[in-house]
């Protein structure tokens, strides 16, 4: 059965990463549903989330799949009652009376104002994001585009850190020290 | 932090006792470093400064200039797998690059350690379609262990480092180093580091005792276990502690086509090869184990047919180096993870010794059912033609704990079903990749690795013409191998599909052949052709008797089929004996 799922990697920062990463999605057959990357809280250390729709077997093979690529430290995948997720989305459309409501109604930020349109900014899941949409839809929206979900991680334990740990102890046992 | 193409380690810094050195010598001096002793390749453009400072070591590095640069990767992995040391490639950018891939597919698949240096225009024209610019880092992200682009000098040590390393350590598998033409030609400060480790990559996870304990629990509640050997334990060089395993647990052992040589033939516990074409016994008793051992193997479809019903009635411990393996095709109740190099000797101190021996006499019945209905068959010598079973018994009476090399196809069944092994490292064939045209690069790369031993290939008609340039390759560098060519004009194996399963429409497999003696004269290697059974045993031993390279040209029944069979996606109990 298909289900949800957030793969967040964290890897060297490498020339070709993603594509690497993107291809252990192809060669199995699985769609990205959306992706972001960004910096880590770890020096050097470039961190993507992923999200995908599948079945949970072939997603736990996957993640497997993509901490072999060499240059990936670590891959964690959750569900997405264990991290808190987080989109962001910007709408244009056309200034009108009825929009100027929504925008106080559903806590929306005003990026930029002009004669003709503004530009919203709504920050929140992704039912949020697309309820916004429709209701600004029959007032003239002239571009949307929307992030794919950053994630936090709920655990009170901060998986990476350990997992550093655990490398560290790696390189003493490697290289005898 | 300097910038240095590696986000974990800071760049080099300037040091003034250092030899101011030119890139290209650099990736040389880092190969001595490293103990490469050879080199396969051919040069090009934007390879031509590494091969320049190659030059200067001519007499340290002995290159072999192949014919074609797929035959330098299928020649490193024959070296690679007769030696158990890291293959080494160099080839040049664009075709030369685009022509290595199918040999970096075949070593990825069947993890073996190669590292190929590709020549790159320079950084400053990357991405401009320049000249024999292709971007073959991306081409190679599927088929590599490990890859990366070099684009200044002073970065060619720590990326040639990290490349043994990644090929060498864990599960093998080719290393891809692209370097420009530029950083090639410039100059840096040569200091070497051989690396052991990096940080986002371990190759081998802390051994759990746990997994032991209860793999141990399994082995000793079971009562008829079988163990499936794979390449983990030739790559680990864990023969002897496998030994050692199976004579304290008195346990059957079957080995895949790449752990063939892993356990020698003769030794009372073994019982043949798994596999489509593998032996009776293991296929057969796979549905009556209660516990199936996997150490060091992959559960290839043609190791399990039909994956769901493989070991349908037993447990299953997998020993297994790379953790994307386990739960991959079959659900493994304990996965021992790590080099069963490690893991073997702790899992045999934890068993009780235990006696097998009516479980094994039920392999033997099966054993003797198959000798009765296909081995004796297929080897003697009977019949209007001559044919491939008998041709294999007839090499390996003579050629007494020699190298078996295969191309795909036919002769590889016959050769690993009806060669015999003494010792590991005995056996090179393309397993995962089925890659027709390995065969004969191969066993050249192999006959150089292994110089003191007899390197015989078997190839097939269609396989020897995929790559026979390589013949000239024998001739130049005057590489002693025994190629017995299986000329059936038929590509065999397909023809055998065909005729099984596609109602004996036999769509573009015959082959209209050359005259392979010409091909072997213009090569100036010895030939010879048999036709009769009463001619062979002597070809064969003209064969040995000549020094050096000998093409043994063998006309064998057109359409002969190798049995035992499973049929593709079926449980291996289904195994056909006609």
């Amino acid at each position: 059965m298909e289900k949800e799922f957030i793969i967040t990697i964290f890897s060297e920062n490498k020339v070709g990463l993603l594509s690497q990463v993107t291809t252990v999605f192809t060669h199995r057959n699985v769609n990205i549903e959306s992706l972001t990357a960004s910096e880590s809280a770890i020096e050097g250390v470039h961190k993507y989330t992923i999200a995908v729709k599948n079945d949970e077997e072939k997603v736990a093979n996957l993640v497997k799949q993509i901490e072999k690529k060499i240059d990936v430290l670590k891959v964690f995948c959750y569900s997405p009652s264990e991290v808190v997720l987080q989109q962001l989305a910007l709408y244009k459309v056309q200034r009108s009376r009825n929009v100027e409501d929504l925008v106080r109604r559903h806590n929306v930020r005003i990026l930029d104002i002009h004669d003709d349109y503004i530009v919203l900014e709504k920050t929140g899941h992704k039912e949020e994001i697309q309820e916004l949409y429709q209701m600004l839809s029959p007032y003239g929206l002239y571009q949307f585009v929307c992030s794919g979900p950053v994630a936090i991680i709920k655990s009170r334990r901060e998986l990476m850190d350990e997992y550093m740990q655990y490398v560290e102890e790696r390189r003493k046992e490697a290289l005898g020290e | 932090m300097a910038f240095s193409g590696f986000s974990d380690t800071p760049a080099p810094q300037a040091k003034k006792d250092l030899p101011r050195i030119s890139g290209s010598e650099a990736v040389i001096r880092s190969f001595l470093a490293e103990g490469v002793e050879t080199i396969f390749g051919y040069p090009g453009g934007a390879i031509i400064p590494v091969y320049d400072a190659l030059y200067d070591y001519r007499d340290k590095i002995n290159h072999i200039l192949v014919r074609h640069e797929q035959c330098a990767l299928h020649a490193a992995q024959g070296y690679a797998r007769a030696t158990g040391k890291t293959g080494v490639c160099i080839v040049t950018s664009g075709p030369g690059a685009t022509n290595t891939v199918t040999g970096l597919a075949d070593a990825m698949l069947d993890s073996t350690p190669v590292v190929l240096i590709s020549g790159q225009v320079a950084s400053n024209t990357l991405g401009t379609d320049a000249f024999q610019e292709i971007n073959f880092i991306e081409i190679t992200n599927s088929v590599t262990k490990w890859n990366c682009q070099v684009k200044r000098a002073e970065d060619i040590p720590e990326a040639i480092a990290r490349a043994f390393y990644i090929a060498s350590s864990g599960r093998p598998g080719p290393v891809v180093i692209d370097i420009t033409k530029d950083a090639q030609n410039g100059l840096m400060d040569f200091e070497y580091k051989p690396k052991k480790f990096i940080r986002s990559y371990i190759p081998s996870h802390a051994i759990d005792n746990d997994q032991i304990m209860e793999a141990a629990r399994l082995i000793n509640l079971s009562r008829k276990p079988m163990a499936l050997v794979g390449q983990g334990v030739i790559l680990g060089g864990a023969e002897q502690e496998l030994k050692d395993f199976l004579e304290k647990s008195g346990i059957p052992a079957a080995a895949t086509l790449l752990g063939l040589s892993a356990l020698p033939s003769d030794h009372p516990q073994y019982v043949g090869m798994l596999g489509m074409h593998g032996n009776y016994a293991p296929n057969i008793k796979n549905r009556d184990c209660d516990l199936l051992i996997a150490i060091g193997m992959r559960f290839d479809d043609r190791v399990t047919g039909d994956p769901s019903k493989f070991g349908i009635n037993a447990k299953i411990i997998h020993m297994e180096i790379d953790p994307a393996e386990v739960n991959k095709l079959v659900y493994a109740d304990v996965a021992v993870m790590g080099d069963v190099k490690r893991t073997l000797p702790m899992l045999t101190e934890k068993i009780s010794q235990k006696d097998h021996s009516a479980w094994l006499d039920e392999f033997r019945v099966c054993y003797n059912i198959e000798r009765e209905d296909i081995i004796e068959p297929a080897i003697e010598r009977r019949g209007a033609h001559l044919r491939m079973g008998e041709v294999v018994d007839a090499v390996a009476q003579q050629f007494d704990d020699a190298i078996l090399v295969t191309d795909v196809g036919q002769q590889q069944m016959f050769a690993s079903r009806y060669f015999r092994f003494k010792r590991s490292r005995s056996i090179i064939t393309s397993g995962g990749l089925g890659t027709m045209g390995f065969g004969l690069p191969a066993a050249i790369g192999a006959k150089i690795g292994a110089p003191e031993r007899d390197v015989c290939l078997f190839v097939g008609d269609g396989g020897l013409q995929m790559t026979s340039q390589e013949l000239g390759t024998i001739y130049q560098s005057q590489v002693g191998v025994k190629i017995v060519l299986m000329n059936n004009g038929f590509l065999g194996m397909v023809r055998q599909w065909q005729e099984l399963f596609y109602d004996k429409r036999y769509s573009f497999t015959e082959l209209t052949n050359p005259d392979f003696s010409l091909l072997a004269a213009a090569n100036r290697i010895p030939y010879r052709c048999v036709e009769r059974h009463e001619d062979l045993d002597d070809a064969v031993k003209e064969m040995r008797e000549t020094e050096g390279a000998f093409l043994l040209e063998v006309r064998v029944q057109k359409d002969e089929n190798v049995f035992p069979m499973v049929p593709a996606g079926q449980p291996v109990e289904k195994i056909r004996l006609e």
